[in-house]
């Protein structure tokens, strides 16, 4: 069963398409994230699902019904702001109660659901305080509280850790997640954080230019990214994209030749041979599937593919070190084992796992 | 050695510095206190005369130091005083002018709050052309209305009554209110409403319990400006009522002119002060909110 379903959506403003035709489906209990840079319509799209914005053309359907022109209040969903939206001159109870003041649920009932509520995000110390009085952390709590209170069919969240620093950020996620799994409701997601994205979601609709240019679980988002724009927005440092030929090598076996630099070949992993040789492909390789070569690490891959390539500069962040190695004009990212990092100025020898390397169409930039 | 001599050119330069500081204070605070005097000795000489006795005033010139010291000349011009045929002092104006500023100062501004919540915060098609359309009404001067203003209240009925300039200063007043109220309210977050519109609030629930519970300051603001401009009216007041129905701005212009050769200084100096006092009164109480109020969205 599925509790969100939109269709073919679309929105212009004016003359400006922002929505150029997405199609999602959230299953029950799902958590769906979007995720793209600003200005892909993935704020545009949530509030549409909110009904704050109207509908061009298409379809959204919460449960089975359709709500196009149905008022947000009526929508059966809760939501949660960037700028938290905590009304400033209510106390935190007022805040989480309002909704319901402004549905007639009677006082009693009003009571129990904050106490309820107040319990899970643990906030009752804060309930008669103004948000002015509250930390960033506590703001965003309290935020989720006026959401959770609702009980809805649905869980909107836009942008909602972009506001704390970074360690509260990540601890936030945390939670989020948690109260998800606790909570078990449908939840749609915006963020531009692809770790977000990745840390929370069971689906993951990557947006860019007002389309919707994968929609799949993480780590087959990761993994295999639909087309360029998807390899290079999620994960960080990006992929790598080296401009290659396909050939085949000494042996025999299916390769792809460089470009740049020296014009090394290397041979692909069995089974992922998209076409005849001098065919131009992309190749993308993400940084850390770029290792120092060792006889052992020979052993350890399946297909690994050897090049050599000088150091220009070293990163090093403590848990890892960034490496960028220079093929020919282009610079190669690669994360490395603080311990067989690269030195600057050395000439190292890479293996490179081509078991999970991808391949790309240089014009359509789609994924082979 | 090299540290002492650093510190005593500093000192030096620390010291002159003071100096041109207390210096440029000087010259700030006198020429402030000089304007400050220029301005304040009219108020005094009225505050002044309205003690002192009509004699005395004839014998010593309108500007002195009081030598007697009386509160008829208040009496009088409260209660007694004649102007034009009746001797009635300005209590029935004074009267006039709180029945006519308070009620349109009140509807003035929550018809300016309900416009500027609703031209900020529910744009429909056209509503910065209705806003512009009623910032028109801010440089257009109350004299180009005096003829419609005339045509209107003669047909309503409304001609030398309290109820009619009450009317008229609340339209005549709802550009400014709308003005300052729609400004205040651009600046309070979209996603509130938005908030409240998923909480299941409609327009007025908002309204009421999000838009003005925010908005004390610059009600204020709008309070303290319609009534000190609705109070100091003059021009509707003197054109569309007479005699006994005349606010009290129109009604010290009667005095000034009534018809006797004497001018009973004492009692328009008092009559004066009495038609100033109430704007005085609101700006005393409520002036600090004013400047507050004012600034608070420049400065965020």
């Amino acid at each position: 069963m599925s509790s969100l379903t939109i269709r073919n959506l679309r929105k212009s403003f004016g003359s400006v398409e922002v929505l150029k035709g997405i199609n999602i489906e959230a299953r029950t209990g799902e958590f769906i994230a979007l995720v793209g840079p600003s200005g892909c319509g993935k704020s545009t799209l949530l509030a549409m699902i909110a009904g704050l914005e109207s509908v061009t053309s298409g379809e959204i359907r919460i449960g089975d019904r359709l709500v196009n022109s149905v008022a947000p209040k009526d929508r059966d969903i809760a939501m949660v702001f960037q700028s938290y939206a905590l009304y400033p001159t209510m106390t935190v109870r007022e805040n989480i109660t309002f909704g319901m003041e402004s549905r007639g649920v009677p006082k009693p009932q009003r009571d129990e659901a904050v106490k309820r509520v107040a319990a899970l995000l643990q906030i009752e110390p804060l309930l008669a305080r103004k948000p002015g009085q509250l930390s960033g952390g506590q703001r965003q709590r309290v935020a989720m509280g006026r959401a959770l209170v609702r009980d809805p069919k649905l869980f909107l969240f836009d942008e909602p850790l972009s506001n704390l620093d970074a360690k509260l950020r990540v601890d936030m996620r945390t939670e989020i997640k948690k109260l998800h799994h606790r909570v078990g409701k449908t939840t749609v997601y915006v963020t531009h954080d692809q770790v977000e994205a990745m840390t929370l979601a069971s689906r993951i609709a990557v947006m860019h230019q007002g389309e919707v240019q994968q929609f799949d679980e993480p780590q087959t988002v990761y993994d295999r990214p639909a087309n360029m724009f998807v390899a290079g927005f999620m994960g960080s440092p990006a992929m790598n994209f080296i401009p290659a030929t396909l050939t085949t090598d000494a042996e025999g076996r299916p390769a792809v030749s460089l470009k740049v630099g020296d014009g090394a070949v290397l041979a692909l992993a069995e089974g992922a041979v998209p076409g005849t040789t001098g065919r131009d492909v992309i190749l993308g390789v993400r940084p850390e599937h770029i290792f120092r070569y060792s006889p052992e690490l020979k052993a350890s891959k399946k297909s690994l593919a050897t090049v050599e390539a000088p150091v220009e500069m070293v990163e090093p962040t403590g848990a890892e070190t960034i490496g960028l190695m220079r093929f020919g004009d282009l610079e190669v990212t690669g994360r490395f084992d603080p311990d067989e990092a690269p030195r600057m100025g050395e000439t190292i020898t890479l293996g490179i796992d081509m078991s999970h390397a991808c391949l790309f169409d240089p014009t359509t930039r789609k994924l082979l | 050695m090299a540290d002492a001599a650093l510190a005593r050119v500093h000192d030096r330069e620390a010291a002159a510095a003071f100096r041109r500081h207390y210096l440029s204070r000087l010259a700030i605070y006198g020429l402030l206190s000089i304007f400050a005097i220029i301005y304040l000795v009219p108020l005094l000489v009225v505050v002044f005369n309205s003690f002192r006795d009509q004699a005395e005033i004839a014998q010593n010139g309108l500007i002195a130091f009081p030598r007697s010291f009386a509160f008829h000349a208040w009496a009088d011009a409260w209660s007694s005083y004649c102007i034009g045929g009746t001797c009635e002092g300005m209590k029935r104006n004074f009267m006039n002018s709180l029945w006519m500023a308070i009620p349109a100062t009140i509807l003035s501004t929550l018809l300016g709050a309900l416009n500027g919540y609703v031209l900020s915060k529910w744009r429909f098609k056209g509503s910065e052309v209705l806003f512009t359309l009623m910032l028109l009404g801010v440089f257009m001067p109350g004299q180009i209305a005096l003829m419609p203003w005339a045509f209107i209240l003669g047909k309503l009925g409304l001609t030398n009554s309290t109820y009619g300039l009450i009317l008229v200063h609340v339209i005549q007043g709802i550009s400014f209110t709308t003005l300052f109220c729609r400004n205040y309210y651009v600046s309070i977050p979209d996603d509130l409403i938005k908030a409240a519109r998923i909480d299941g609030a409609g327009l007025w629930r908002i309204f009421r319990r999000i838009i003005l519970p925010l908005s004390p300051p610059i009600l204020i603001v709008t309070v303290i400006w319609q009534f000190t401009g609705i109070w100091n009216e003059y021009l509707f007041g003197v054109v569309f009522t007479s005699g006994r129905e005349q606010p009290i701005t129109a009604a010290l212009v009667a005095l000034t002119a009534s018809g006797t050769n004497v001018r009973n200084y004492d009692v328009m100096s008092a009559a004066v002060l009495i038609g100033a006092l109430p704007p005085l009164l609101v700006y005393f109480f409520g002036g600090k909110y004013f400047v507050r109020g004012l600034t608070q969205g420049a400065i965020k």
